[in-house]
């Protein structure tokens, strides 16, 4: 089952005006992969997420979700359906909620219950707010976040929103997980405990993950396969080591 | 779990808190004027609290809950009041009065305001930012003048409506007319009560509490705080804004069912309907706080209070008024008041636990 291809990205462009944020990018990630994409900044990373997640809909070139899915022309809540997950650069909570109902959000594809049996509070309404108390709590002791289930998520610290963040997505039960800039603004021992988190949701969940990221350390740690990116064209794809090693990556991003 | 068990009581505890207090005000009151100890202008003022409130409450889902600005409440309150007055009236024609009529009149003023609220909500809702304001400012003062311009009447042919005059209507002889103009309905039956008021507004509190703490309440709640999170974890903010609109406005339509029939005169005036009110509710709403509920309701009544206790005042009124609404804005918002209530708070916390500790040890 390795080998299934999970996500595959075909000559993927977009252009905004006259700007060509993506180019002709290509990309295939199995099933179970930790995938790296990295790049300098303004090299269209984010664009990229933002084409797979339906934000922008691309020029030309195609996606394709678990070889039968297309994905490109849907809309983000289509896609999240579909089984498309991810986070955000700057993290994007619902700050007011707690932590508890941030999670609890998520599950509500998989819990639907109408608004009339959620104001009259009928049987479906108790029993399935009953099942998703427990699979949130679940899933927020999987992040160990579950001492802190009632606090407003804006009062995390923030390692712990980053990683309320994550367990909201993995909520939404989805094939693939975006993780956009994971370790951004986070010290040493945080990025560890995040790399651990991040190994643990590919294990535990059995997901394909796709990464951006600027940390190297957290790059070489878990990444199996890189792609590089420079002005909106791939400069380099293939495994991390090789990648890494590659000259003219060096030059463009790592710096001699 | 015992932390969400917690949380679930103390949720559960405001809400007891919340129909208590309606409750507890309602059995005073009842008590009081069963011993005749209630002033005229208070006795007046009794289906106009239960009014504001409800229109408090409901604006509440949108502004607070959902996080849209709405400045046309009173527009569906308009309709709310015309559209059952307009079938009361021509159900006391046709010589049937009963408070059953009023449960029906109840249910389409609801109804035509929630249309309304369907046909403002889908075109406005899809844009991001603050259009639902200017659209719904518009509304309520476009909905102001058609009913204040309209002539319509009932004969044995069907409905005539006209836009001129009252001649213009062309009625026969056994015809009669409902709406005249600018003069508005005359001699709508007296069906509200404080009682109906209490209960109506308890059945609102009920709907919006239920409904804030479901899965459609969280989903709007969650667009209020990160639409683009929202809508990458699977939620429609088209739908769920639209429900929480829809539901508003519906409840705006009863509250103006309720002010319909609690006058003999149904006139679309400037002070009633006009963009002042709509106003008018938006401070309660701001006053009580956003998203509370409770905070709606005690604002609506005070503010509803007030304006009467200050008419001893006369032209010097709407100044203090103001001067007082300022006041209460500046002590609850600024954050060295916060502070001190907060400090307040787990003083009083702490009182509490020691003289429950010093109990325990006796």
């Amino acid at each position: 089952m390795k080998d299934n291809i999970m996500l595959s990205v075909k000559n993927l462009s977009i252009t905004f005006g006259g700007l060509h944020a993506v180019e002709n990018f290509n990309l295939d990630i199995r099933e179970n992969e930790l995938y790296g994409l990295i790049g300098p900044n303004g090299a269209g990373k984010t664009t990229i997420f933002n084409l797979l997640t339906g934000v922008y809909k691309p020029t030309t070139g195609s996606i394709t979700l678990n070889g039968v899915n297309k994905i490109e022309g849907k809309n983000t809540i289509e896609i999240n359906k579909m089984g498309i997950a991810r986070t955000f650069q700057n993290i994007r909570l619902f700050n007011q909620l707690t932590v508890h109902d941030n999670v609890k959000i998520a599950l509500q594809n998989k819990y639907r219950y109408s608004t009339i049996s959620g104001i009259l509070r009928l049987t479906r309404y108790r029993r399935y707010e009953a099942l998703m108390d427990e699979e949130a709590l679940a899933l927020l002791k999987v992040f160990n976040l579950e001492n802190e289930a009632t606090m407003k998520s804006s009062n995390l610290p923030y390692g712990k929103q980053r990683k309320l963040e994550i367990a909201r997505a993995i909520a939404t039960n989805p094939k693939v997980l975006l993780l956009d800039e994971p370790a951004a603004g986070m010290n040493e021992n945080e990025t560890k405990e995040l790399m651990n988190t991040i190994k643990l949701v590919k294990d535990k969940f059995n997901m394909t993950i796709l990464l951006i990221e600027h940390d190297m350390k957290l790059v070489k740690g878990i990444c199996e396969e890189l792609t590089v990116l420079n002005f909106g064209k791939v400069l380099a794809q293939g495994p991390t080591d090789e990648v890494l090693k590659n000259k003219e990556v060096i030059k463009a991003y790592l710096g001699e | 779990m015992d932390l969400l068990k917690k949380r679930q009581l103390k949720k559960f505890r405001y809400n007891l808190s919340t129909y208590l207090m309606i409750i507890i005000a309602y059995a005073i009151i009842m008590l009081l004027s069963f011993q005749g100890k209630i002033s005229s202008l208070l006795n007046g003022l009794l289906v106009p609290f239960c009014t504001y409130s409800i229109l408090a409450v409901s604006l509440n889902l949108v502004v607070g809950i959902s996080g849209e600005l709405s400045l046309g409440h009173a527009g569906f309150m308009c309709i709310g009041a015309f559209s059952s007055a307009i079938f009361t009236r021509y159900m006391k024609f046709l010589g049937v009065e009963g408070l059953y009529l009023f449960v029906i009149a109840i249910i389409i003023g609801a109804v035509s305001a929630a249309v309304f609220g369907l046909l403002i909500g889908i075109p406005v809702l899809r844009l991001k930012g603050d259009y639902l304001a200017i659209v719904t400012l518009a509304f309520g003062e476009i909905i102001k003048n058609i009913v204040n311009a309209i002539y319509l009447g009932f004969d044995e042919h069907g409905a005539h409506i006209s836009l001129k005059n009252a001649m213009d209507l062309g009625l026969s002889d056994k015809g009669f007319i409902v709406i005249k103009g600018a003069q508005g309905i005359t001699g709508t039956p007296h069906y509200s009560s404080f009682t109906a008021g209490v209960i109506l507004l308890l059945i609102v509190v009920t709907i919006i509490l239920n409904l804030i703490n479901s899965r459609t309440g969280r989903n709007i709640k969650a667009l209020r705080d990160n639409r683009i999170a929202a809508e990458s974890v699977g939620i429609s903010a088209m739908k769920y804004k639209l429900i929480a609109f829809i539901i508003a406005s519906s409840m705006a339509g009863v509250a103006g069912v309720l002010y319909a029939h609690n006058l003999t005169t149904l006139t679309a005036l400037p002070k009633n309907f006009g963009y002042n009110m709509s106003i008018t509710i938006l401070v309660f709403v701001v006053l009580g706080g956003m998203g509370k509920i409770r905070g709606s309701i005690i604002a609506a009544v005070i503010l509803t209070l007030l304006p009467e206790m200050l008419r001893s005042l006369q032209d010097y009124r709407m100044l203090i008024y103001s001067i007082v609404l300022i006041c209460v804005m500046i002590f609850t918002s600024a954050p060295s008041m916060k502070q001190y209530i907060e400090v307040a708070k787990s003083k009083l916390k702490h009182i509490r636990k020691s003289f429950s500790k010093s109990k325990e040890g006796i």
